[in-house]
């Protein structure tokens, strides 16, 4: 038996370390467990990197357009390999940022696999067993194999790409975010399986660069969690810059040659035909990480592959909490890390309450960029709300045109009964940086009143926001 | 102590007015409901009326004085026993007057507590009520305040008038939009957002449950007076525009006499002061809900129990045991009583259900709650699913929670939700009782001891053992016809046992 933790945290992402470190601040005895890289996929594999990924992209348009500009570029190329090292870079820097945000706050690093062996019981602490690992070298400083007790033991390990059986990964042909992320050469044809946040965006980088796309979505609406207007939106301009998307669509089959892939796919009532590409990626959905951890042993309840929490991260098994991903949709880091804040404040006995999901916002980094927050127009009225809905255009915004960026659409939706803003949508340039003034707005509880007095900075894109409140309520200036 | 008597202020945005008129000289007596003044503005002309007796003693502002400020000393009164002629007004030369000065700022003191006056046995309370304002008595005015609001608000009015005076309250938009629509005072919404700001989810609470410090009661009583034209005193600097919150002379509404006034019919010393803890709270708060606004109506039924104290032996008997000899279970009748409601509303599905204000919510389990009698007060843990439970799951679940219950361990959602309750007073040799429900609830069963009685059997008596049970129905949810098949399965499931256990 080595030492005995008030709180051990099995998963280094996101959601666990910011966990880690506001544990340390409230004066917790820390640890965080991980088995690969502190930061998680998020960090590592997942957000950031694909950011700086999609940053190449973008430039590399914007250079390829710079005569639009009165500018001048020629023989405009990229280099995928050096785009690669760049995102790793970036990657590593943040990574390293993790370690030293932990060892600043005194949480302890454990390498390896963990599983819980017991809970705690009364005053007797939890057991927490780590095996180690393979997968990847300690960081400097971290603590080995061994057996840990900890009061309280916070789960949270995350997700990884969920397969499909017949298409599963084979880091070749059939790539997930993993592949995708370090493509040793520039596939000349792709076919990307699902139009989630993560598909699209692969789409993105990889058109953008000039490779042919196709996109296969089962559902009728590319990006199905967003507003079926803002999506149909981001469709047209898609498939203007020339990807392929075929919606309602499922892959059935996927042959694997020499050269590439051969999908089929059907396309809806009954009809089907064959897709071929050099590349695969399947981008649909994540499942949570809840094997080996020895949950189903304690009792833990689980529902469908996600650990049942009370909204704080409590599990029906007294000292065992869950956080981010493995506690259920939205799978989102930003999600994990409000989530395990709320979970160790609660341990605290500080006053808390469950995250409203209604106000998580999501973003999507595609060209053009897709963010949104609440309830989209059909869930509002599948939810009995009587609605007023606001738009306002980027073609009608001094700033969106001065930037070239004249595509894209700010939509508002209010409760007509008591103005509370239940959803905003947005797609075109900069809107995930925009989108974070009506999460504060939704999370303030402003009503169309407030929106509408409150200024604006001339000329921003943000103005737009301020245009859509004002078109939802007949007063809009600029259209 | 004299009393003051202050400039009133007609309209909560009236900042002066003129005195126009005495209609009493000093040295005259006053009596509560004289008429001592006429104060005029620019609108309109009010009375300023006396709520205390005594003898006007002296006027500090002689009449024709135009442009004195709200709150002004205007007069003295003095009180019974008080020498009219000692009493200085010390007019504006009085700072030697503490008494004056403390008076004078007192509409914003008792704008300023938190807390209602009535719940402050602070003493002497030595700004009685709205006490300054209740001089005012308005005839007219462009809003037409009601004449007599001011008078029955003068000591009942402290706690409206107290809670929202001057203070600001931190509430959000969509809070202050929802409460305006709902008639919702915020003042006596307590707020959970950070630093106690009022949000959302508190008004929308409040608003449901009507109590909860919120007073849906109150918004209700507000109704009429709003009518008439309630005045908006003076004392409301934040000058709320809804016109709906002008205060009514209403405490909060549900409870009926204020602790001063219970206190005050008992000789003092003669009690001991318990203060509430938040179960107490809860209980006082729950059930006065309960009694008010869901319309009981009561089934009264005796069961015969011998079959069933037949089974339990032997079930009992039969119990395995473990390597020290202890049973693995013992049931009790309880257990049984549990079950066997719980596979009644299973039959008469009808019944499992609650009332959610604009629809009936029916359950597809039997949850039921079981009234746990603690030290200072008692818990409901709800079994869940108690249908689906054997009797001695229910025995050993129901072991756990009236442990946990007693010890106050239980976990919010033990107790929380269900369709009915099971209170059982039969160990306590009661024989029949109605219960109050515990809302949500849609019923709750009052169970009392089981006994022998002599009935009547194909005409000869006959000793059996019986108990009675008293079905309390929420109407809204359970009708008659509908209690009664719900009763008449649960005696049949009691009365032939055996088909609980399959």
């Amino acid at each position: 038996m080595s030492d005995t933790y008030d709180v051990l945290i099995i998963g280094a992402g996101p959601g666990g370390y910011v966990t880690a470190i506001r544990a340390a601040q409230l004066g917790f005895k820390t640890a965080i467990v991980d088995r690969e890289h502190l930061g998680g996929i998020c960090l590592n594999w997942g957000c950031i990197p694909t950011k700086a990924l999609l940053r190449s992209a973008e430039i590399f348009h914007a250079m390829q357009h710079a005569a639009d500009y009165g500018l001048s570029a020629e023989k405009v190329g990229f280099d995928i390999a050096a785009i690669v090292k760049r995102s790793r870079g970036v990657s590593g820097r943040l990574n390293g940022g993790v370690g030293m945000l932990l060892k600043k706050n005194k949480v302890d690093v454990i390498w390896g696999e963990a599983a819980i062996e017991a809970a705690s019981e009364g005053e007797t602490p939890g057991t927490v067993v780590v095996k180690e690992t393979k997968r990847a070298e300690a960081p400097k400083g971290a603590k080995g194999a061994g057996s840990y007790r900890a009061r309280h033991i916070i789960v949270a390990t995350g997700a990884r790409p969920r397969v499909i059986p017949g298409i599963e990964p084979d880091r070749e042909r059939i790539w997930t975010y993993y592949e995708a992320m370090v493509p040793k050469r520039m596939p000349k044809s792709l076919l990307v399986m699902g139009s989630g946040a993560i598909g699209i965006e692969f789409a993105s980088f990889y058109r953008t660069l000039g490779a042919e796309v196709t996109v296969i979505e089962l559902l009728p609406q590319i990006l199905p969690v967003e507003d079926a207007e803002i999506a149909g939106l981001a469709r047209k301009r898609f498939e203007k810059q020339g990807i392929r998307i075929l919606t309602g669509a499922k892959v059935t089959k996927v042959e694997k040659g020499g050269t590439g892939v051969a999908a089929q796919v059907e396309t809806g009532e009954g009809k089907s035909q064959t897709i071929e590409a050099e590349v695969l990626i399947s981008a649909v959905g994540v499942v949570g990480n809840i094997e080996s951890l020895g949950l189903d042993g304690l009792g833990v309840e689980i529902d469908r592959g996600i650990v049942v929490t009370d909204g704080l991260g409590r599990t029906n098994v007294p000292g065992i909490y869950a956080i981010g991903d493995v506690a259920g949709p939205p799978m989102l880091a930003h999600k994990a890390e409000h989530e395990g804040v709320a979970c160790i404040e609660t341990i605290k006995g500080l006053h808390t309450h469950p995250m409203d999901k209604g106000k998580i916002p999501g973003c999507t980094y595609c060209q053009p960029q897709i963010a949104s927050v609440g309830l989209t127009e059909a869930k509002a009225k599948e939810q009995g709300y009587d609605i007023r809905v606001g738009r306002f255009p980027f073609a009608a915004n001094g700033k969106a045109i001065a930037l070239g960026e004249p595509d894209g659409l700010v939509k508002t939706i209010f409760d007509k009964k008591t103005g509370q803003l239940l959803g905003a949508h947005m797609v075109g340039a900069e809107v995930t940086e925009l989108i974070q003034g009506f999460v504060v707005a939704m999370q303030l509880e402003t009503t169309e009143e407030d929106l509408m007095h409150t200024v604006f900075p001339h000329p921003t894109l943000s103005e737009m926001m301020h245009e859509s409140v004002l078109d939802a309520y007949g007063r809009v200036i600029h259209t | 102590m004299p009393i003051n008597v202050l400039m009133p202020a007609l309209s909560p945005t009236m900042e002066k007015g003129n005195l126009a008129k005495w209609l009493k000289k000093e040295g005259d007596a006053v009596k509560s409901g004289d008429i001592l003044a006429e104060i005029e503005t620019d609108k309109a002309t009010m009375e300023v009326e006396a709520v205390d007796e005594g003898v006007l003693a002296k006027i500090v502002v002689p009449e024709g004085t135009a442009d004195v400020p709200v709150n002004d000393l205007i007069a003295l009164i003095a009180e019974e026993g008080e020498d009219p002629s000692s009493i200085d007004a010390g007019g504006d030369g009085g700072g030697k007057d503490e008494a004056k000065a403390e008076r004078r700022s007192a509409p914003e003191q008792s704008g300023k507590r938190d807390k209602p006056a009535n719940d402050g046995s602070g003493g002497e309370d030595r700004t009685p009520g709205g006490g300054t304002m209740s001089y005012a008595r308005v005839d007219e005015a462009p809003d037409g305040p009601a004449k007599d609001a001011r008078r029955g608000s003068a000591k009942g009015s402290d706690a409206a008038s107290a809670s929202d005076g001057g203070k600001r309250i931190f509430a959000s938009p969509l809070a202050r939009r929802i409460a305006k629509q709902e008639g919702l005072d915020l003042a006596r919404v307590k707020g959970s957002g950070p630093h106690g700001r009022v949000i959302e989810r508190d008004v929308r609470a409040a608003a449901k449950d009507g109590g909860a410090g919120a007073g849906k009661a109150e918004a209700e009583t507000k109704a009429p007076q709003a009518e008439q034209k309630a005045p908006a005193p003076g004392n409301r600097p934040d000058a709320a525009p809804d016109k709906a919150a002008a205060k009514p002379a209403a405490g909060p509404a549900p409870s009926g006499l204020t602790a001063k006034q219970v206190m005050g019919m008992f000789e003092a010393g003669s009690y001991d002061e318990v203060p509430l803890d938040g179960m107490r709270k809860t209980i006082a708060k729950r059930l006065v809900e309960s009694k008010q606004t869901v319309p009981h109506f009561y089934l009264g039924l005796d069961v015969e129990l011998d079959a069933l104290l037949a089974l339990r032996e032997q079930v009992n008997a039969g119990a395995p045991k473990d390597k020290d000899g202890k049973p693995a279970f013992k049931l009790s009748v309880n257990d049984f009583v549990i079950k066997a409601l719980a596979l009644a509303l299973q039959r008469v599905p009808a019944a499992n259900a609650v009332w959610a204000e604009d629809r009936i919510l029916r359950f597809r389990h039997s949850d039921v709650g079981v009234a746990v009698a603690i030290e200072g007060g008692l818990f409901t843990p709800v079994i869940r699913k108690a249908e689906q439970k054997t009797l001695s799951t229910i025995s050993a679940e129901m072991k756990d929670l009236a442990g946990r219950a007693r010890t106050r361990k239980l976990k919010p959602e033990e107790y929380q939700g269900g369709t009915t309750a099971v209170s059982n007073l039969g160990m306590f040799g009661i024989r029949s009782f109605s219960a109050v429900i515990n809302p949500p609830h849609g019923t709750i069963l009052a169970v009392g001891a089981g006994e022998q009685r002599v009935v009547a059997r194909n005409g000869a008596p006959a000793v059996v053992q019986a108990m009675t049970v008293t079905l309390s129905c929420d109407h809204r949810v359970v009708d008659g016809a509908l209690g009664a098949e719900l009763l008449a399965a649960f005696k049949g499931l009691i009365e032939s046992p055996m088909a609980m256990l399959v």
